[in-house]
């Protein structure tokens, strides 16, 4: 039980992470993005590329930092990931949505995320293999925290969680103490006074897929550090992010943030009632519990 | 020559069958604006409700009630109904993104669902134990499938004369006013929300008969059946074809279903053993240049103009 | 250089390419005056309102600052020129407190923020005393001073305000207008919407009314007062013969 409360916090941290961004872009462009988990798996093997490279270039980076797996080559290299899945993410917006957008296709949104998705979990499979990877080949072993009840914790997931819940610190007070979190959080409310109270609207948009990827790509690195690495972990994650996103309200950042972790955490506690089996379509019951008991999620605006 | 005819009936049935759910699809989508993102749970609902109620009975799971054929088929279409009605009353009156998620939800639940419960649905082995209909006196061979071609393809013509009817019907002006102009349909006094969930369960309703069809046609179904790439290829016909225009739809799913049976076939036969592994990769890479080129490019489908105004000039 | 701050000459505008909604409509904001736009409804005034800020496409026509061509502006690029806008409603960020709202104005003046915020709250006491409650919290005539003071930031030499006194009590309403007009004073020009036709003759310098995407007439407010046509057009909301 306290296990599965444990590893559901753990995991949930990561949700969070991933909804966080996938809140702020379906709320300013208005569209569910289904290819949001993909950025993960960009985020995830893009740090994977970069730790072997500073492993080749300067051999000490590879040095394990503390009790962790994490070598300090993959920790510059969480870093390099965030930029370029950032980058990743303003140039898919360049490619496709900006101009599907343009052309008055609000609607279409939805179809082209579907197939940018597609396209990217392939040509990750295609790049890297279809099995799974591992940052580290070491076994690192599980720590004991207590016995009775038994309860077991690899540090690396202990350095997720802290590194996540820094990077939603940080994000709080960019939104709740700069001129620039009142921007984001101005867009997000209306769109268009945001616009006449002299926001640049396309300046935003660049800005939120830059937060969102490089929370993306933080979240894909943490889950390939705690788990494995392989070319469907965007789609294995995506409705457990949408869930989380639905749970908080959609636009509400706050509201994914915590999304993130009930999920994650009910998730694990329905192991205890489910076969390992139906797990992923647990997300999909957290969905309708919502849209039943409150529609419009449990920190949003009054808003559908 | 026989070899080719059989294969050619083989195609068009499923090609035919396919069409049927696209054609649901272009109600949902062309004609009402709403995203389905879990076509294959409807089309999935629709097969194993088919077999479970006219298949014959069986030990590890459900079913086995070997209904009369006509009627499990339309116990099927009745199971999608439902399915698409919980899912509609939920998220119709929330923003429409709200309607993608879940519908992608019911998908990914779905397959999850057949897979593990062997009690239901026989789990991952899949539903056996099915006779197609009439078995008894035409056998299995090519008269067979010659005929189910013959009542597939009727099916498809009815559900086409039938949607038809239904988007010239004040319904159906209905259904374009809400699309159009919400507002001012609500000022009309209408409930948009219960005129989208009409229109989505009765597209669901004909997804489910396309999925009834091809478990038929098969005797058999599976959770392999029911993966997500069902959805896209659906779609990908109905972009191709142009949202909103039934012929191209229908044009659109003989198209699509080609290049995907032909390059599967090409992958397979031409590209180097190693690769092998990685043809279903390059499918998908495919399919989903089809989704976004079309929306970049021509978002109207290839079929365009020319038939909806000749459907205009109807009115 | 002409003595009109803000000028629309001839301009076609809508929301859609093929339906306009202005139809050749000008009017001429004076320098430091109170220029005021009524009209029965859907005349168009919003929409010429939101024509000038850069909110609606104008198709024809022109819209001048200064005697400078601003058509089509980016509506965010609108409060560098000076050119404040006040939305009829939702006109105020609610779940941002007084003090952010007036922050996110104010992002540009980053050594002067802190003062210019000051002297904000010096000039509306009762958003000072609310400096840190959500915006929404407010009722609706201190709303409308939020977003007065919001516009007022950026130090505009032209505000244009849709309908400021909507859904406000007639004394909110009074007080909102009589702001609107005492910011004269300070060489700021005025440009509003008002549906209150009477209260807004009073304190208008200039008056013009649309009906159906054009200039029906125009005047100096006090002549337009007493004209018996203009109460003719707002009884009967028709068209003069012209």
């Amino acid at each position: 039980m306290i296990q599965h409360l444990v590893d559901g916090i753990l995991v949930g941290s990561i949700l969070s992470l991933g909804a966080i961004g996938l809140t702020m872009v379906m709320h300013m462009l208005r569209f569910a993005n289904f290819s949001h988990a993909e950025l993960l798996s960009i985020g995830a093997y893009c740090a994977l590329v970069f730790d072997g490279v500073f492993k080749a270039l300067y051999p000490p980076l590879g040095n394990v930092v503390g009790p962790l797996s994490l070598t300090w080559a993959l920790t510059l290299s969480i870093l390099i990931s965030m930029t370029i899945t950032a980058a990743s993410a303003i140039l898919i917006d360049l490619l496709v949505f900006k101009r599907v957008r343009s052309k008055g296709g609000e609607l279409s949104m939805v179809f082209a995320s579907f197939g940018v998705a597609m396209i990217i979990r392939n040509v990750l499979g295609l790049m890297f293999g279809l099995q799974a990877k591992l940052y580290s080949q070491d076994i690192v072993f599980a720590v004991v925290l207590s016995h009775d009840p038994l309860l077991l914790v690899k540090p690396d997931q202990i350095f997720s969680l802290v590194a996540a819940l820094l990077i939603m610190v940080i994000l709080h007070l960019v939104l709740a103490h700069t001129t620039f979190g009142y921007a984001l959080r101005a867009v997000a409310e209306n769109p268009n006074l945001s616009q006449v109270s002299g926001i640049n609207l396309n300046r935003m948009i660049i800005l939120i897929w830059i937060i969102g990827g490089g929370l993306a790509a933080a979240a894909g690195v943490f889950y390939g550090l705690t788990n494995q690495i392989n070319p469907v972990l965007g789609r294995d994650l995506l409705l457990p992010i949408f869930a989380a996103t639905i749970v908080g309200g959609i636009g509400s950042i706050y509201g994914a943030a915590m999304g993130g972790f009930l999920v994650g955490i009910a998730s694990n506690l329905a192991l205890l009632i489910l076969p390992s089996g139906y797990s992923p379509a647990v997300p999909f019951l957290i969905i309708l519990a919502v849209l039943i008991v409150r529609p419009t999620g449990f920190f949003g605006e009054e808003r559908a | 020559m026989i070899g080719l005819i059989s294969y050619l009936v083989f195609f068009t049935t499923v090609a035919a069958i396919l069409s049927i759910a696209v054609l649901g699809l272009n109600l949902q989508w062309g004609n009402s604006g709403l995203f389905n993102g879990g076509v294959v749970a409807f089309f999935g609902a629709g097969a194993y409700t088919t077999l479970i109620l006219g298949g014959t009975p069986q030990e590890a799971h459900l079913g086995g009630y070997q209904l009369f054929y006509p009627l499990a088929l339309a116990g099927g279409m009745v199971a999608a109904g439902v399915m698409a009605w919980v899912v509609g009353i939920l998220t119709l009156r929330l923003r429409h993104d709200y309607l993608a998620i879940a519908t992608f939800g019911v998908a990914v639940a779905f397959e999850n669902l057949m897979r593990n419960a062997e009690w239901l649905a026989g789990g991952a082995q899949g539903l056996r134990g099915f006779e197609r209909p009439l078995h008894a006196w035409l056998g299995d061979g090519f008269t067979y499938n010659a005929l189910f071609l013959i009542f597939v393809l009727l099916l498809l013509i009815g559900t086409y004369l039938f949607l038809q009817r239904l988007i010239l019907s004040p319904f159906g002006r209905l259904l374009r006013a809400i699309r159009e102009d919400e507002i001012a349909a609500r000022s009309l006094g209408k409930n948009p929300a219960r005129i989208r969930l009409t229109a989505f369960v009765i597209g669901s309703v004909i997804m489910g008969l396309a999925g009834g069809l091809y478990a038929t046609f098969y005797a058999f179904i599976s959770p392999q059946d029911v993966l997500p790439i069902l959805t896209f290829q659906i779609w990908a016909m109905l972009i191709v074809g142009g949202a909103g225009n039934a012929r191209g739809a229908v044009a659109g799913a003989f198209l699509i279903w080609a290049a995907w049976t032909a390059s599967g076939w090409g992958l397979s036969r031409f590209a180097p053993v190693d690769l092998q592994l990685y043809t279903g990769s390059i499918q998908f890479v495919l399919i989903g240049l089809v989704i976004v080129g079309m929306l970049l490019w021509r978002p109207q489908g290839l079929f365009p103009e020319k038939l909806v105004v000749s459907q205009s000039g109807r009115h | 250089m002409t003595d009109h701050a803000l000028q629309a000459s001839d301009i076609t505008a809508g929301y859609l390419p093929d339906l306009p909604i202005l139809k050749g409509v000008s009017l001429n904001a004076a320098q430091a005056k109170v220029t005021v736009i009524i009209g029965p409804n859907g005349a168009g005034k919003s929409t010429l309102i939101k024509a000038m800020a850069g909110l609606v496409k104008v198709s024809d026509g022109q819209v001048l600052l200064q005697g400078q061509d601003i058509t089509n502006p980016r509506p965010d690029e609108m409060g560098a020129r000076g050119v404040a806008y006040v939305p009829q409603s939702d006109n105020i960020f609610r779940s941002l407190t007084i003090r952010q709202n007036l922050e996110l104005v104010l992002r540009r003046a980053r050594g002067e923020r802190a003062a210019k915020l000051e002297a904000l709250f010096q000039q509306f006491p009762p958003l000072a005393q609310k400096r840190n409650q959500k915006a929404g919290a407010l009722s609706g005539g201190q709303r409308q001073f939020l977003a007065v003071a919001m516009a007022l930031a950026i130090n505009p030499s032209v505000i244009l305000m849709d309908e400021p006194s909507a859904g406000l009590s007639p004394k909110a309403a009074q007080e909102v207008l009589e702001h609107a007009k005492s910011l004269t004073e300070k060489g700021v020009t005025i440009v509003l919407v008002e549906q209150n036709v009477k209260q807004a003759l009073r304190l208008a310098d200039h008056c013009y009314i649309l009906a159906d995407g054009r200039n029906q007439l125009d005047g100096s407010a006090a002549d337009l007062l007493d004209d018996p046509v203009v109460g003719q057009i707002y009884l009967g909301g028709k068209r003069v013969a012209s």
